[in-house]
Order: structure tokens, then sequence, then C-alpha cells
């Protein structure tokens, strides 16, 4: 209990996450490593000298633009690709040269992959089968898992005849059938619309709480990632940029290229004048006249020159200027409106011509005032709201 | 939907038609013809077709020329799918583009030189000329054209169906016949169709690569017209297109009820 008052009293970063951290347990065995995996195709490096470790029950979502090797990374897993150097072991035992038959990780894929010739019944029986599974066994677990994904009524059905949405739970139920050890999710939700994707994001999290399994899962989807994942590694160029859990990714991004993948940020370009024990000071090339004070830095020194990336949510735009407005405090002209319904995105343009972003909620339903196209407002954030950026 | 046509487009329709159909109903007029002569009609007799049940040397001919059919579209069938799989999957392989330039060689050939060449071939090696060399100079030049059917479908062919099967714990081997084969099926089977009727009506290579006792068909028919043309020939000609029309229209009712159950099915996921 003394862990939980004292998260109370400490300020943390983002919003409750459940309780499930092995990654920060020092004698936590990981499930998954990777030990400096690279993987070469010709002259082209898909994946450098990459070190990965994931835990037993995590929900370990990879992120990345297309091309960044997330997939290859994925797909060595499976066994589809070999490393070109390093180790790949799966609860101790190492992977490379056993073939993807031989290997307890199942895969769901982005096209789903159904047999088309067969039924949702022998789809999803198919990995029982191979395994000479007893034939009452094979029933009771197809049953269970048509049951799963509330597609009792369509084991008749071959894949053509269902819709997109059940195709989906069809491949999850095929690739759950075999309880691997890991599942592999390759851009599971891909196919789907936006309010499907979303309910599928909920009912994903759901099964793989309800089964204790450890799921991976590929996605460029930033905000499926967050909704998931227990903790998120953005990759680029083969590389992993930041490892942490989906808050810290968005609230502590440590450098440029997280800040600017996942979610929306306004990044200025600064300079900074001092470090003390409260923060430190910078100087925005977009603002010379106005101090700019963030309470952390990681390990900025003064002179240095590095980036202030601050969340559009997190800038407040008034009429009026703030009641301290010697610091953090821009003013600008209102360039463009963007009017989302629950937000309003508004872009601010700066003396020197930088345009900044700030979203506000939209509250109440009527305004007496609106802020509007070309009215002057200010733009200010707390100590706390920005993040220095060094990389 | 409810263009009319024009009258050059009726015009040119059945001018073409009359090209290619004319000579062919006007041979299965005669050979319901009651004449001994081939070019004089004298009135409707189902004569001929029973002379020709009579006729020894033509009914050995077919018998040699469907089995020959037969083995050729089976074997032909087993290699060019093989072929068209080592092409499609093993991208880029030392020596890909030779073997495949040499795949479709036998495609533009001409069949003279076909059958020159493997009956010099089977002359080398002293092989006795007869049905077996007929069938395999047959094996030879059908494979490619089973090839190219099945790769154009391989091409399309999803690999992940595959990759999922392996990932399901299904080994290779049993992966292709579970997997990949009863999905290409239906282009293995117009292969091995194609291969089966390029067998039945090639009369060069097999001129060139016979030896006694092993006449096929097409062989017999045009040694027998060199002689005059009967009624007889008329009648096994009716009946060669009447085979080859069944299963061709067979073929294609089996395609299209399959695709009308397709799109009805789609209907009701759509609803559903």
């Amino acid at each position: 209990m003394s862990t939980g008052v004292a998260e109370k009293t400490q300020k943390t970063i983002g919003g409750i996450r459940r309780k499930f951290s092995p990654w920060t347990d020092p004698t936590a065995v990981p499930l998954i490593r990777y030990e400096n995996v690279t993987k070469r195709f010709g002259e082209f490096t898909a994946v450098d000298s990459l070190s990965l470790d994931i835990y037993e029950r995590e929900f370990f979502a990879l992120l990345g633009p297309s091309g960044c090797g997330k997939t290859t990374l994925m797909r060595m897993l499976a066994g589809f690709e070999e490393p070109t150097e390093g180790r790949i072991t799966l609860a101790g035992e190492d992977l490379v040269g056993t073939p993807p038959y031989r290997r307890p990780v199942n895969m769901m894929f982005q096209s789903y992959a159904l047999f088309p010739h067969m039924s949702v019944w022998d789809n999803i029986a198919f990995g029982l089968r191979q395994d000479r599974v007893e034939k009452g066994a094979v029933a009771a677990r197809v049953e269970e898992m048509l049951k799963l994904v509330k597609l009792e009524s369509f084991a008749k059905r071959k894949p053509h005849q269902l819709s997109g949405g059940q195709r989906q739970r069809v491949a999850l139920a095929r690739s759950l059938a075999k309880r691997p050890k890991v599942l592999l999710l390759d851009e599971p939700l891909g196919a789907l619309d936006k309010k499907l994707r979303e309910e599928t994001q909920f009912e994903l999290m759901d099964i793989q709480m309800e089964l204790g399994m450890t799921f991976l899962i590929v996605t460029h989807d930033q905000e499926e990632a967050m909704t998931v994942a227990d903790r998120i590694a953005v990759m680029n160029h083969g590389k992993l940029v930041q490892v942490a859990p989906p808050a810290e990714i968005y609230e502590q991004p440590n450098c440029r290229y997280v800040a600017d993948f996942v979610g929306d940020v306004n990044i200025l370009d600064a300079r900074v004048e001092s470090v003390d024990a409260g923060g430190l000071t910078l100087r925005a090339e977009a603002a010379p006249d106005m101090p700019m004070r963030i309470s952390q830095g990681g390990e900025a020194k003064p002179g240095d020159s590095v980036s202030l990336a601050v969340r559009p949510e997190k800038l407040r735009v008034d009429l009026e200027p703030p009641a301290d407005a010697s610091l953090n405090c821009l003013s600008g002209t209102i360039w463009d409106i963007g009017y989302l319904g629950d937000l309003s995105i508004y872009h601010v343009e700066l003396p020197n011509g930088v345009r900044v972003k700030a979203a506000k909620p939209n509250l109440t339903r009527m305004v007496e005032r609106p802020i509007t196209w070309d009215d002057k407002v200010y733009v200010s954030f707390t100590p706390d709201a920005g993040v220095v950026l060094t990389r | 939907m409810d263009r009319k046509l024009s009258w050059f487009n009726v015009t040119s329709l059945v001018l073409g038609f009359a090209f290619l159909y004319l000579p062919i109903v006007l041979l299965v007029i005669y050979s319901f013809n009651a004449s001994r002569l081939v070019t004089v009609w004298a009135g409707f007799s189902t004569h001929w077709y029973g002379e020709l049940l009579r006729n020894e040397q033509l009914l050995d001919a077919a018998w040699v020329t469907l089995r020959v059919a037969f083995i050729t579209a089976c074997v032909a069938t087993v290699l060019g799918t093989m072929a068209a799989i080592t092409l499609t999957r093993y991208g880029r392989f030392y020596g890909r583009t030779l073997f495949s330039g040499m795949i479709y060689a036998p495609l533009v050939m001409p069949d003279v030189i076909t059958g020159l060449s493997l009956l010099l071939l089977f002359v080398a090696v002293n092989f006795d000329r007869g049905f077996w060399t007929i069938t395999l100079a047959h094996i030879t030049f059908t494979m490619c054209f089973v090839c190219v059917v099945v790769q154009s479908r391989l091409v399309t062919f999803d690999r992940s169906l595959e990759e999922a099967a392996l990932d399901l714990g299904c080994p290779p081997l049993k992966t292709f016949f579970v997997v990949t084969l009863p999905i290409i099926l239906p282009a293995v089977v117009s292969g091995w169709m194609l291969a089966f009727t390029l067998s039945l009506d090639d009369l060069v290579i097999a001129s060139f690569t016979t030896g006694p006792g092993a006449t096929t068909l097409p062989m017999r028919i045009y040694s027998q017209v060199r002689l005059g043309v009967t009624p007889e020939i008329n009648a096994v000609c009716t009946i060669l297109i009447g085979i080859v029309t069944v299963v061709v229209i067979g073929a294609s009712i089996i395609t299209k009820r399959q695709e009308v159950e397709r799109q009805k099915a789609e209907r009701l996921a759509a609803a559903g």
C-alpha cells in the first residue's frame, strides 16, 4: 500500500494505467528477447542491431511508419525471416533456425489469410488438427473460440460469406486456437472502418486479459497503439527510438521524431539560457523577447540548441493577456481555425511568421465572444506543459 | 445495355462467325449425307456413323489417341505445375531468366522443328519409336502451356495463405497439398484440359515421333484423306467436335455456376 500513497502525492506522467510493469522489475525474466538482431535484404538494412525485451502477459506494440522494420521484426519471431545477425529467444530457447511450423507463436495476418476453401469451423480447427489433437478436444476448443469471438452461428460459412469484421474475428480465433505463447498481430484492424476498429481494440484488450497471453502488435496507427498496448516501441530506420508505456511516449518523448510521430505537437527551436534546480530557461527563436521556463530539461546544458515541444491541448488561447504575461506567453493573430466539434484547433501566427497550433475543447454550446479569424490572442503554457528535446 | 447494334456491327458479326463456323457446319451436315460422294447431297442418313463403328483401324487410332492424350495431360500437368511454382516462388535464383525463357520457347517453336529434333533425339538414344515416343513428345510440348496457365494463377496467389498454414504448424509439403493446390485447382484443371486437347489434335509432332503400330486419329484421318475424303471421316470429325463442345460447355457451366454461387453468398454476407 505504501507505493499507492507515494503515487498519490507524487506527480505522475499521464493518466491511470492498470498496474502491470514487469519492465521496471530488474528480477523479471523477459519472455521474448531480441539480442543485437540485424536483418539485411541485400543492401537494405531492415533491422539494425536491435535489442528488445518483451515480458509475459504484456501487450506490446511496434509502432512506426511503413518501411521502418517493424513487420520484419515480427516476421523474424514468427520464423518467416531469419535474422542476418543476432539471436532471438523465446522463454530462454533460441529460435533461430527453427522453422515457422515448429514455433510456439501464432500470427494474425493483415490480410487475415483465411483459407477460402474451408468453412469458418475448419479454419479455426486447422492448427489443432496439425498437432493431431484428438477430435473431441478440437471440437471443444473450436466451440470455445467461436464463442469468444461471438461467431457461433457462422461456423458453417465460408470466408467469402462473411463481412470484413467477421473475417477479422475468424482470423483472430484461428490464431488463438492453439493457445500460442505469443500472439503476433500484423496491422490486425487496418481493414476495418473507424467505429468498428475502436470497438475491436477494446475487445482485443479484453481477450488478451482473459487468456493471459502475450500479444505483440504491429501498427502504424498511433491511436491504436496507445489504446491497446502496455508498452510501445517507436521504430525508425530499423532502430528502436523509444520504448515506453503510452503515456510516457506521449508526455515524455525522448526526441523530436517521437514527439512528432505520436500525436500533434508544436516544436520551437530554442537555446538554453540557464539551468537550475527548478528547471531551465530558454529563448525560442520564434519569440526572442519572451523567456521560457520549463520544469524538466533532461541533460540540456546552458548554450545548447534544443527543441521545445508543447502539445496543442496544453497551450491556452485567450483574447486577454494571462495574469502572468512575463513568462511562457506568446502573442499572435489567429491565422486559421479548425472546428472538429469536440475541439477547435487554433492556428496562431506569431509576429515573425512561425505558426503554432492550440487545441481548445468546446465545453459550452454558446460563447459570448468566440475567438475568430485575425483576432489578436495570447498563447500561454505552464512550465510543466513543455518538454525540452535535445535530439 | 440497350444500345442498338448498327448495321456495321451486325454485318461484321455475321461475317466473322460465318468465317469461323461455316466450314464446321458444312462438315457436320455432310456427315449425315447418304451419298458416297462427299460433295453431292443425296438425303439424310446415319449410315456412315454405323460404318465408322465397324472400322477397326479408325477405332484403334482413336483408342491410341485417347491414351496418349490422357497420359500426356496428367504428366504435363504435374511437370508444368512444378515449373510454374519454381518460376513464381523462388525469386531471382541463378539462371531464372534462362530457365523461364526455355519454358516458353516451345510455345513459339514451329511443330516441325520440335518434331524433327525429338525424332533425332529418339534415334540418337536408340529409343524404339511408337506409343511412348509420341507420349513423351506430347508431354514436352504441352507442359509449357500448363506452366503458363498455372503461373498466371500463382502470380495473384496470396502468399500469406501459405504462411498462415506454416504458422499454424503445417509442414511445407502438406501446406502445398491442403492449401495451395485446392486454391489453384481450377487453373491446374484447365491446364490439364488444354494439354489433353493439344495432344488430341496434334498431327505434325506425332507423325515425326511415331513408329510402327502407333497411329493416332489425326494421322489416320490425314492418311485416309489423301486417298479421298469419305463421309466416314466427316462422321469422325463430327464426333470429335461433339466431344470438344460438350467438354468446353460443361467446363464453362461449372465455372459460371461457381461464380453465381459466390455472388449469392457475398450478397448474403453483405445483408447479414
